[in-house]
């Protein structure tokens, strides 16, 4: 079959070896120190959202599975290039998602329940963005790669504002991007790398190369490593064990600082893996062999970290702890999704404009007196 | 809008109608910026934009990669941000690399974000024929842009609308298509600096007449004086209707004028297939029905890609071909 991997003479950053054991890669050494000021209370973080995301994701698809949902896009597998990469972004960033990244959504503080009801077909986007509450994370952006230009105008935003470069980290803001390999062939992904080259724009690319964009593996969009591409274009460039958190963090860390301190946009490849299907419609059966996939599940990155966690002595009341709450979590969003409304007809016409326009006006209000013949009321 | 109180009239051609609305517009506001590729130290392949770089500095004149997707979707970002971009597109057959970009996201994305974001996005758009130039640079792609719910589109005919209605679409604050009839950015109008008298979306009666009304936008208006003009010196009176706006479409005065003249000729140079023209013909059929003393007539380019510049004229739809379709209706 043809190779799934693309290969780079450096090896990609590395902190943790598959068993666990804290084991830097050389590659990791400038990343190293991004680490240290983590406490074990932030490790534990990292711990919980993997297993928090990776629950709720199974919570979700099997929600669609009762009919529920119209559809859902899993992020098993990749919760440790999305749970390290958003843990490094500061409250002041900005988040550009694709529409797989449920695990940054939670850190960022987005209810959940808002993709669910996005999945549901209740609304276009469940969050509202200019609501601090949701971490000035993005609505998903389901055209692949169309976000990455929002993301490179923004941060051209932010630097005209002055915002950014600042000297403070406290509230110099930067912007990350979230995008796939099969994303890094349109043009959209490649003309905001160029733009955020020629603006020097705050912004960190975080590409995640999970492999396959649904069906077509990832050797067929590239036979260069992705994120080669990126020095093309004048942005410096990493790539990533993507399952390994700590490297995910560091990684992330260090080229959101150079970002928001002067240093331009950069990139991250994310090596990770879909374990699951591209979403519920699929079947990759029909397209990619079990073996591969077995090999990534034994890179797991939340069996990857709680090894490491335990050889720290994490207690075991911890672990126990964690899937409790995770349990408890998806329950809620099980009971709130079997309690979501669809939306008003008014709904669709609502919001379509930011001011007055005859046509929505007038469409409205056919519609409504139209529904309310249907309902045998007068009109 | 800030405004002198003292009537001021000054007569110039629409590309400085333009220009001076697009200053006037970002000396009010240093959140609009203009982008676009050879706008700046040019000022565009058209001059619009002449000088405003010079004024403004490289901070709200921005000579951007040759991209036009990249064009339209940074400028969705800096919108995100609080800016008003103002993109140049440099030619109508140059805005699809562009299109997924304005009707995927900028045309949707105050919908998906259920009201929460706005959009104050213009794009300029230099469009029509008559200017003898080759393939992509003549086309009247707006029927497209119409389509797309989420966007506004309007096109000035002249200099003085097209001064006053850069402004109102920067104002807005949400998409609006801008297609500047180029053919009409030279000759020179009166442009009445002291205030607007149409809103955006109105369309207006430029000329009554008795006997039958012809609508049309952008460069078309010009073309329907001058057959009004031929017209009358036979003793047929028509009323021009310059829509102005293509999206919403402002019916009222053109349905008063149909219920009036009971005739209805409608002038695009956009293939007629699928396309404004047919839209008004079908919007008049259904409200202005018993009105009516002959059909909707349409005069449109053909349904054929826009030909080789010394075709065009056979092409684009002449004053002739106007007072061609006057007669039928009126033989009915």
């Amino acid at each position: 079959m043809a190779e799934t991997e693309t290969t780079s003479l450096t090896p990609p950053v590395q902190v943790l070896a598959a068993d666990g054991t804290f084991s830097p890669t050389a590659s990791a050494e400038p990343y190293l120190p991004y680490l240290e000021a983590l406490s074990d209370s932030d490790h534990e973080q990292f711990y919980r959202d993997m297993v928090t995301a990776r629950a709720f994701d199974t919570e979700a698809a099997n929600l669609q599975r009762q009919g529920q949902l119209a559809l859902w896009p899993p992020c098993h597998g990749q919760e440790g290039a999305q749970v390290g990469s958003g843990r490094a972004a500061r409250s002041q960033d900005h988040i550009f998602p694709s529409y797989r990244e449920h695990a940054v959504g939670l850190i960022r503080g987005v209810d959940l329940l808002g993709i669910i009801e996005v999945m549901r077909g209740t609304t276009h986007s469940g969050w509202d963005v200019a609501d601090p509450r949701n971490g000035n994370f993005r609505p998903y952006t389901l055209v692949i790669g169309a976000q990455a230009l929002h993301a490179t105008g923004y941060a051209m935003g932010v630097k005209f504002d002055g915002a950014t470069a600042t000297g403070n980290p406290e509230t110099d803001e930067a912007v990350m991007v979230y995008f796939g390999d099969g994303a890094t062939s349109q043009g959209d992904v490649n003309e905001a790398m160029i733009f955020a080259a020629s603006y020097q724009t705050p912004q960190v690319f975080f590409l995640q190369n999970n492999h396959w964009a649904i069906s077509v593996p990832v050797t067929t969009q590239s036979r260069t490593p992705l994120f080669e591409r990126a020095r093309g274009f004048g942005l410096p460039a990493v790539q990533v064990d993507g399952n390994d958190v700590l490297a995910s963090y560091a990684v992330s860390a260090k080229h959101l600082t150079d970002a928001r301190s002067g240093g331009g946009p950069q990139l991250i490849e994310a090596l990770t893996y879909r374990i699951g299907a591209h979403t519920t419609s699929d079947d990759p059966t029909k397209y990619r062999t079990q073996d591969v996939t077995d090999s990534w599940i034994a890179k797991d990155p939340i069996v990857r970290f709680e090894a490491y966690l335990r050889n720290k002595g994490a207690s075991e009341e911890f672990f126990t702890g964690v899937i409790a709450d995770a349990k408890d979590f998806t329950a809620d969003i099980r009971a709130r999704t079997h309690a979501i409304e669809d939306p008003d007809l008014s709904f669709m016409f609502d919001s379509v404009y930011s001011e007055d326009h005859p046509v929505m006006t007038e469409q409205r209000e056919w519609l409504s007196a139209y529904e309310r013949n249907m309902a045998g009321g007068a009109a | 809008m800030t405004l002198s109180i003292d009537a001021q009239v000054a007569t110039m051609p629409m590309a400085k109608a333009l220009n001076a609305g697009l200053r006037q517009a970002m000396a009010e506001n240093d959140k609009v910026l203009l982008m676009g590729e050879d706008i700046g130290k040019l000022g565009g392949v058209f001059r619009i934009t002449e000088g405003l770089q010079a004024e403004f500095g490289e901070g709200r004149v921005l000579d951007t990669p040759l991209a036009e997707s990249g064009i339209i979707g940074t400028a969705i970002g800096l919108a995100m941000r609080g800016y008003r971009p103002v993109c140049e597109i440099q030619f109508d057959g140059f805005i699809y690399p562009g299109f997924n970009q304005i009707t995927s996201q900028l045309a949707k994305l105050t919908n998906r974000n259920e009201g929460s974001m706005q959009m104050p996005v213009v794009i300029r758009v230099p469009y029509g024929g008559h200017i003898g130039a080759i393939e992509h640079h003549q086309e009247s792609p707006e029927a497209y842009f119409a389509h797309t719910a989420g966007l506004r589109s309007v096109s000035p005919s002249t200099p003085n609308d097209a001064y006053w209605m850069i402004q109102e679409a920067i104002a807005s604050n949400d998409p609006v298509m801008f297609f500047e009839p180029k053919s009409r950015y030279w000759p020179k109008g009166e442009v009445d600096l002291s205030g607007s008298a149409a809103s955006l979306h109105a369309s207006r009666v430029v000329r009554t007449g008795t006997d039958a009304t012809v609508v049309a936008h952008g460069a078309m208006v010009s073309v329907l004086l001058a057959a009004a003009e031929l017209a009358a010196a036979e003793g047929i009176s028509l009323e021009v209707v310059d829509l102005r706006s293509i999206s919403p479409i402002d019916y009222t005065p053109i349905l008063e004028s149909v219920r009036k003249t009971g005739r209805l000729v409608v002038a695009q140079e956009a293939p007629g297939n699928v396309s404004v023209g047919s839209e008004i013909a079908a919007t008049v059929a259904e409200r202005a029905f018993y009105s009516l003393e002959a059909p909707v007539l349409r005069v449109s380019g053909f349904d054929v890609p826009f030909p080789p510049a010394k075709l065009e004229a056979l092409y684009l739809p002449d004053a002739d071909r106007i007072l061609e379709a006057v007669d039928r209706a009126l033989a009915y």
